[in-house]
């Protein structure tokens, strides 16, 4: 199922592509399914108008654990924020179990780069975890004990339930990413997306992040997380998907992660790309 | 003046001051106090939000930029022939251009390279020039007096008259009911605003009910604290609050408190003082505690910091003597003189003083003769302290590739903090590798 792509052709970034005509084309995708958690077509996405991510077609399968993984400035994390409509697409379409992101959200779990905070903020670890479970609360209501109980029982399955009370800078880096993951389970979601779970851990919290995404597969959740480390990602993934500014291959780990596929990911930008990135945000600069 | 008359004055004084501080004093007193420390109060609350967000110097800009809207209301409201000094449309005058102002500064940190402190700055001088160029003009351009409209900028609280503090009293419950009520979504979005966008909270409302509240606040402390010091009843106490406490909730609390007291302090002490600024005593009383917070507070305060600091180097320098004495011992059976241990370890000798004077308390090590000799714990200690330098020594050296002429300075900073199991887990890497086992192993 590993497929390669050359550099699409690019389409307009403003111009969006009529809805009938976008269904036909992905139901041409043979790993396409309206049952897939996520389902990505020809996402565009600009930061400042500039093009970071071009058309973009992604299937995650059910029950998978999925790398993203590319050099620096790939836009990993842009797909995940774009995704999420936490950034906004400049074109494209993006699906969860045949749904917008508005109808599925309460199905989907994420967890930030930790440095995106602040972490002397002045709560506990608890209280981060009990954030997971706001969209289930409610604005004004206060949280409740067995919300308080849920939260605590996601620090335990991350090994931190001895630490709930600690005020959040008073953990190491491993145990605040630890942290993070327990306020995502919080949220008893059937999709997560993990920016750099890995990023800066010790080796306990490592394992124990290894254990938790392989208990998620086991109960039947996908895990999409942007991931640096070539040398263990087969290892601890499914599948993979292969972004340098558009996808290089996505498939099955062992098929994907083939030596000309790390070489066109890593090996440098479609020139013509990158400038014509380059070009589309001078052209909006002016002269 | 007798020595008994001057005591007789300051007798009178305190017992003066006693009875502003217990609202004895006569009404508009009391209104003073209790409008003062309502705002406080209100102020504290939303401040913290406000610094929490890192949107504290926003508040500046703000503040600044209702000048003009003052301005611009009193002209209005004369030519259409309201009252023009009636306060709820000088403060509507005040708010509108107050948010205008941070719209300012958001459109030009959106749409432009400059950043946030340098719009802010730009902002904050333009909107408040353009009041004082108004404020000026004001008496070319109708004959109403305006007398008093300058008052805004630096606050007058004696002034504050009973309709006054009952805004003020109905802003800051209001405040209050809307800060509890918005708890959750304000600490959510104020420590994650990505995660909050993701739960699909609408992170720019609950951002502009923020504004909104640090808005309504500005206005209402106004006339009493002024434009120009109102920042810091917005700062400060959250900023004193955060030294005290990890805890959100306790934060808030001791804000709201820290800006409470010092609105009711600041008010009785201009009020003891007449001619005294109200605004200024107040911001001052907020910073004598923030100073004092600073200070003393437990754990985060300078005072605890520099403690925790001096205990550590106390020991670290007591290790190093320890270790000394020890690998000296074969040579000097019967002792080092302080100086020579001071120059074993590159200390001057009125550094080592105090280091040798806390061993000898902790009875590790005693003097006989002016040499400086191990106790038999302090033998003991010397030898793990000792070993515990050679044993990361000898890590570096098998596992980490650094050459033996390297190793010292890190080994001396490492061997303080080795633990029992981390000293195990070296021994037994050291030994798998073949390195040189070193005596006295645990078993």
């Amino acid at each position: 199922m590993s497929r390669t792509r050359e550099d699409a052709p690019a389409r307009g970034a403003g111009g969006g592509i009529a809805p009938a005509q976008a269904r036909s084309v992905l139901d041409a995708r043979p790993e396409h399914s309206a049952d897939n958690p996520l389902s990505v077509h020809a996402m565009t996405v600009a930061y400042q108008r500039k093009p970071v991510l071009w058309d973009v077609d992604f299937d995650a399968p059910a029950g998978s654990l999925v790398a993203i993984v590319g050099p620096n400035g790939a836009g990993k994390s842009t797909f995940i924020k774009a995704c999420l409509e936490l950034i906004p697409r400049a074109s494209g379409r993006v699906e969860f179990w045949g749904e917008p992101y508005r109808r599925a959200r309460r199905r989907i779990g994420y967890v930030p780069q930790r440095e995106s905070v602040d972490w002397d903020f002045p709560v506990s670890a608890l209280d981060v975890a009990a954030m997971g479970r706001y969209g289930m609360i409610g604005w004004f209501r206060p949280v409740s004990r067995a919300h308080k109980r849920a939260a605590l029982g996601c620090l335990e399955r991350v090994g931190l339930g001895a630490l709930a009370h600690r005020q959040i800078s008073q953990l190491s880096g491993g145990q605040q990413q630890r942290v993070f993951l327990a306020r995502a389970l919080a949220q008893e979601a059937d999709l997560y997306f993990m920016d750099e779970p890995f990023a800066g851990v010790d080796a306990a919290t490592e394992r124990a992040i290894v254990d938790l995404l392989r208990q998620l597969r086991s109960q039947g959740k996908t895990v999409i997380c942007v991931h640096h480390d070539l040398q263990t990602v087969g290892e601890y993934f499914d599948h993979v998907l292969l972004l340098n500014m558009r996808v290089v291959a996505a498939g099955p780990a062992a098929a994907t992660l083939t030596n000309e596929n790390l070489q066109k990911t890593y090996g440098g930008r479609l020139t013509l790309l990158a400038e014509a990135s380059e070009a589309v945000a001078r052209a909006e600069r002016g002269p | 003046m007798t020595p008994a008359g001057a005591g007789q004055a300051s007798g009178a004084s305190l017992a003066e001051l006693a009875d502003i501080l217990l609202l004895r004093s006569g009404v508009n007193a009391a209104n003073v106090l209790l409008g003062a420390t309502l705002l406080g109060c209100a102020a504290g609350l939303v401040g913290a939000f406000a610094l929490l967000r890192k949107r504290s110097l926003m508040t500046d800009a703000l503040a600044h930029a209702t000048l003009p809207g003052i301005c611009a209301a009193f002209l209005i409201a004369d030519s259409v022939g309201l009252a023009a000094k009636s306060l709820p449309i000088l403060l509507a005058g005040a708010a509108a251009t107050g948010v205008l102002g941070v719209l300012a500064v958001q459109l030009i940190v959106g749409r432009t390279r400059v950043r946030e402190d340098a719009a802010i700055g730009i902002v904050l001088s333009v909107f408040f020039g353009a009041g004082v160029v108004l404020l000026s003009a004001i008496p070319r351009l109708t004959p109403t007096p305006s007398g008093g409209l300058n008052s805004f900028i630096y606050g007058q609280a004696a002034a504050l008259q009973r309709g006054e503090v009952v805004l003020i009293g109905a802003i800051g419950a209001g405040v209050l009911g809307a800060t509890a009520l918005l708890l959750k979504p304000l600490a959510l979005v104020s420590f994650n605003d990505a995660f909050a966008q993701s739960l699909g909270w609408p992170v720019r409302w609950i951002d502009l009910a923020l504004m909104a509240l640090v808005v309504l606040v500005t206005i209402a402390g106004l006339q009493s604290v002024g434009l120009i010091m109102i920042v810091a009843l917005l700062i400060i106490p959250p900023a004193a609050a955060r030294f005290w406490t990890d805890r959100l909730w306790r934060m808030l609390l001791a804000s709201a408190v820290i800006g409470g007291l010092s609105g009711y302090a600041g008010a009785t002490l201009s009020a003891a003082a007449p001619n005294k600024p109200a605004g200024a005593v107040i911001v001052l009383t907020a910073g004598a505690l923030f100073g004092a917070s600073m200070l003393l507070a437990p754990r985060r305060g300078v005072a605890a910091e520099g403690l925790r600091r001096l205990a550590l180097h106390l020991r670290v320098a007591g290790d190093h003597m320890l270790e000394a004495l020890h690998d000296a011992a074969p040579d000097h059976p019967r002792g080092l003189p302080l100086a020579a241990l001071a120059r074993a370890r590159g200390l001057s000798a009125l550094h080592a003083r105090p280091v040798l004077a806390v061993l000898r308390a902790r009875a590790l090590v005693s003097r006989s003769g002016g040499l400086f000799v191990l106790t038999a714990r302090g033998r003991a200690e010397g030898a793990r302290v000792s070993r515990n330098h050679r044993l990361w020594a000898e890590y570096l050296v098998t596992h980490a590739e650094v050459a033996r002429t390297h190793v010292d300075w890190s080994a001396d900073q490492v061997e303080h903090v080795l633990s029992e199991e981390l000293v195990a887990a070296l021994e037994q890497s050291i030994h798998s590798r073949g390195g040189t086992r070193l005596p006295g192993a645990t078993p």
